[in-house]
């Protein structure tokens, strides 16, 4: 069963397409992990997360000038090449102004139905952030509404939320089984599940992951655990090198990036008001460094989801000119050792060397091994 | 070849004001605490008017003029980058930031002394580089830091909801500085700040818009240093009283047909910061004839600017000029907030769009013939959008020129390639060194 996720993975482009055919329904593009998806379930669409290919490319120099994240110009490239040619509609909540080129180059170069760009909180810390959200959330229920026709129920809000959040609800369990002595899913397959929830169908997904979940307790990996490593930093989903990193006597108990954890962490909270639920859970989900003000409250929880799963080291993956994330590292890296996490960085493009990368891995294993003999 | 019209040059009368407003303005922040006074240090977008409440012996220190000044002097520039780097922070981040945190991990102020610490950050956070820059600050120094999220999309889709989103934050900021220096806020001195900060804005877009004339009374390279105040203080009296005073100067400039470049017979407007080390490739541009007017960064980036009862670009008139009282704390930083987010340097943060139809009006108005657009890799956030920017352009027709830098790491910057490549635009828009003009620069 959970081979499925690969599957869909692998051929995402090819499962947006057979689901419009099957639903008729929309495909929208959603830049960035804060776009409150509830909302577009709500009007029976597909929220389907805009990401990279993992290929050279050379299509956007025209357009995001190159000292941008590799990310953001790998995204563009996407859409430049025509494989989201099947998208309606395409959605960007304030995030990085790296992938706020993405989106305007998108809306300007290839057009489609709708497009919209929410103006979310950077500071979310900030009390104020709650009821200003909230009616940033309204206003884009209205523009889905006077988008697809007709006006969202609160039947359809509700199914959206609750879509939403089963979803949320099933990936954080299958996360609990990382915390058991031998997983029964390497880092790589987790990573495939986590990332496929951003484009396929809730419902699909998390009836796939609920199977997945009855599978786990006769399943036992054919290899030893080896060292526990926590993944953190920006954006990625490059399979190749969570499957190196897994081949050199090491698994991928847990992470903290947007196309993992941060992504699901949290469900929302009922608090008798359908659209500040949505609008709050999205504050006060696991930040991205880009919305971590004044303080940061980020690497509390990453301490603690590295206790929690008992990871002996952290890759610390810094996507190539991502500032968010430059901006946290040098002291994350120090709150980290500090408190017992060693850690490695690690500089990533959108194609990777993982034969370097490859020896400096066994490396920091070497080393976490070798604090465990003395 | 004729020899090009040669229009009549003069020195501004105020310049030398200038660099003493400059002076005493670094001099202020660093003898603050020897008076007992305050001093609070941020970002040259952060709601300046607001500290003022304070007291009037509270003085900022602005991080990126701050930088700026150090770039020039190549070796300490270095000096703090490799400290930076040697913290662990990335190479590739905004080059002011690695130099103002150099400056600060040295402990080495670059107007002579120790670094003085300040009380407080301060900052509104539109770009992902100033909001870490004040927040590694605060933590280094151990001082508050209080940053105001304006990311609330375009003015031109600004609405009540937005607005109170900053204002409210504003609110919170007083409160919070209260609490940092122990002193009571007086409203009186805040609706007395934005007023100058208004007047100061609203001028320098007025001096800006003066520089349509033919010939130009102002040279960009000249406005950089003139500018650049607005940047260390705009809310503060002096600073406007001073641009009234440049104005005037200009006004008459206009009227007795003074140019800055006196060869001038081709114009053009640039983009981003420059590479401050580096300014001497716009008096290479003279030598073709060619005068840089300006650019959306040296307009806009402090000069508040609204559309005029004929459509041309113009100064944002005031709320004084508009006969609007402010009577309260919360109509001040209304009126702040609503001023700072139309300022034209923030809306391609949202949409490169409006900067290109910014650009068109300034291609049209200011009687451009071309753009060279600098692709400043020392600054993400005025680099945005620029190639969408550079497409834009052509698709109206506008000859462009690109070139890659970095305003304050030299390490970044290719003179030569540069000066080429300037060479080759030259020859596109038909333009050939004047022998005369060549002689005076290497005169």
């Amino acid at each position: 069963m959970i081979e499925q996720f690969k599957e869909w993975y692998v051929n995402r482009h090819a499962y947006a397409r057979q689901w419009k055919e099957r639903t008729g329904g929309k495909v929208i593009g959603t830049f960035c992990t804060y776009v409150p998806e509830e909302i577009l379930v709500a009007a029976n669409m597909l929220p389907a997360r805009i990401l990279g290919s993992h290929e050279p490319q050379d299509v956007t120099e025209p357009h995001i000038f190159g000292m941008f994240c590799p990310f953001c110009r790998d995204s563009l490239a996407q859409g430049l090449k025509g494989r989201f040619n099947y998208l309606d509609g395409v959605v960007l909540a304030h995030s990085c102004i790296h992938f706020r080129q993405t989106f305007n180059s998108w809306r300007i170069h290839l057009p489609v139905e709708f497009s919209y760009y929410i103006p979310m909180p950077n500071t979310v810390q900030t009390d104020h952030a709650r009821p200003y959200h909230r009616e940033e959330v309204e206003k884009f229920k209205k523009a889905i509404e006077e988008y697809i026709g007709r006006p969202l129920t609160d039947s359809d809000i509700d199914r959206g939320i609750a879509s939403a959040d089963r979803n949320r609800r099933l990936l954080r369990k299958a996360y609990e089984y990382r915390k058991l002595d031998n997983p029964p899913l390497t880092g790589e397959e987790a990573m495939f599940m986590a990332t496929t929830s951003q484009f396929i169908d809730k419902e699909e997904h998390s009836d796939a992951v609920e199977a997945t979940l009855n599978s786990f307790a006769n399943r036992k990996l054919p290899r030893e655990t080896g060292i526990r490593l926590m993944a953190v930093g920006s954006e990625n989903d490059d399979a190749e090198f969570f499957k190196m990193v897994e081949s050199v006597g090491s698994t991928v108990v847990i992470d903290e990036q947007c196309a993992g954890s941060r992504y699901f962490w949290n469900e929302s909270t009922a608090n008798g008001d359908r659209l500040a639920r949505i609008a709050n859970r999205y504050l006060d989900r696991p930040p991205c460094p880009v919305k971590d003000y004044p303080t940061h409250s980020r690497f509390q929880h990453v301490l603690n989801l590295a206790k929690d799963y008992r990871a002996q080291g952290a890759i610390i993956m810094q996507e190539k000119f991502c500032d968010p994330h430059e901006g946290d590292n040098p002291r994350l890296k120090k709150y980290l050792e500090e408190n017992g996490i060693p850690t490695l960085s690690l500089e990533f493009d959108s194609t990777n060397p993982l034969g370097p990368f490859r020896i400096r891995v066994e490396a920091f294993l070497e080393t976490i091994r070798g604090e465990e003999l003395f | 070849m004729a020899t090009p019209t040669k229009y009549p040059t003069a020195p501004l009368k105020c310049w030398p004001k200038a660099k003493e407003i400059r002076q005493q303005y670094y001099k202020d922040y660093a003898e603050a605490h020897d008076r007992g006074g305050i001093r609070w240090s941020g970002g040259a977008w952060a709601f300046d008017a607001v500290p003022m409440g304070l007291g009037d012996d509270v003085h900022v220190m602005t991080g990126e003029p701050y930088a700026a000044s150090i770039a020039w002097d190549r070796k300490f520039a270095q000096e703090c980058q490799d400290a930076t780097d040697a913290k662990g922070w990335a190479r590739d981040l905004c080059s002011y930031m690695r130099i103002y945190w150099g400056s600060m991990y040295l402990n080495r102020f670059f107007f002579g002394g120790e670094f003085p610490k300040p009380d407080f950050y301060y900052q509104s956070q539109i770009c992902c580089s100033h909001s870490k820059w004040d927040q590694e600050a605060s933590l280094h120094e151990k001082v508050p830091y209080f940053c105001v999220d304006v990311c609330v999309g375009p003015y031109e889709t600004l609405d009540e909801s937005r607005l109170n989103y900053v204002v409210k934050q504003l609110h919170d900021s007083i409160a919070g500085m209260e609490k940092a220096t122990g002193r009571k806020y007086d409203d009186e001195k805040l609706i007395a700040a934005v007023h100058n900060e208004c007047r100061s804005t609203s001028l320098w877009a007025e001096i800006c818009t003066l520089n349509k004339a033919v010939p130009a009374p102002l040279d960009e390279k000249t406005m950089f240093s003139l500018y650049v105040l607005a940047t260390l203080q705009r809310s503060s009296k002096q600073v406007a009283d001073y641009y009234e005073e440049l104005r005037d100067e200009v006004k008459d400039r206009v009227a007795r047909g003074i140019a800055a470049v006196p060869y001038e017979r081709c114009r053009i407007i640039t983009d981003t910061q420059p590479p401050w080390g580096f300014l001497k490739i716009y008096r290479y541009m003279e030598q073709f004839g060619v005068v840089s007017v300006g650019s959306v960064y040296t307009f806009g980036l402090e000069g508040i600017f609204a559309e005029q009862e004929d459509g041309s670009w113009g100064p944002r008139k005031t709320p004084q000029q508009l006969g609007i009282k402010i009577k309260t704390r919360d109509e001040a930083l209304r009126v702040t907030a609503d001023w700072n987010l139309s300022r034209p340097c923030w809306q391609h943060f949202y949409d490169p769009r409006i900067k290109t139809r910014m650009m068109l009006k300034m291609v049209k108005e200011w009687k451009i013939n071309g753009v060279i657009l600098h692709l400043n890799r020392g600054c993400e956030g005025l680099t945005l959008g620029s190639m969408e920017n550079r497409l834009g352009l052509i698709e109206a027709g506008v000859p462009v020129m690109t070139y890659e830098g970095n305003m304050a790491d030299e390490k970044e910057f290719d003179e030569r390639r540069t000066t080429s490549r300037i060479e080759s635009f030259m020859e596109t828009l038909g333009l050939k060194q004047i022998p005369e003009a060549a002689v005076a620069h290497a005169a």
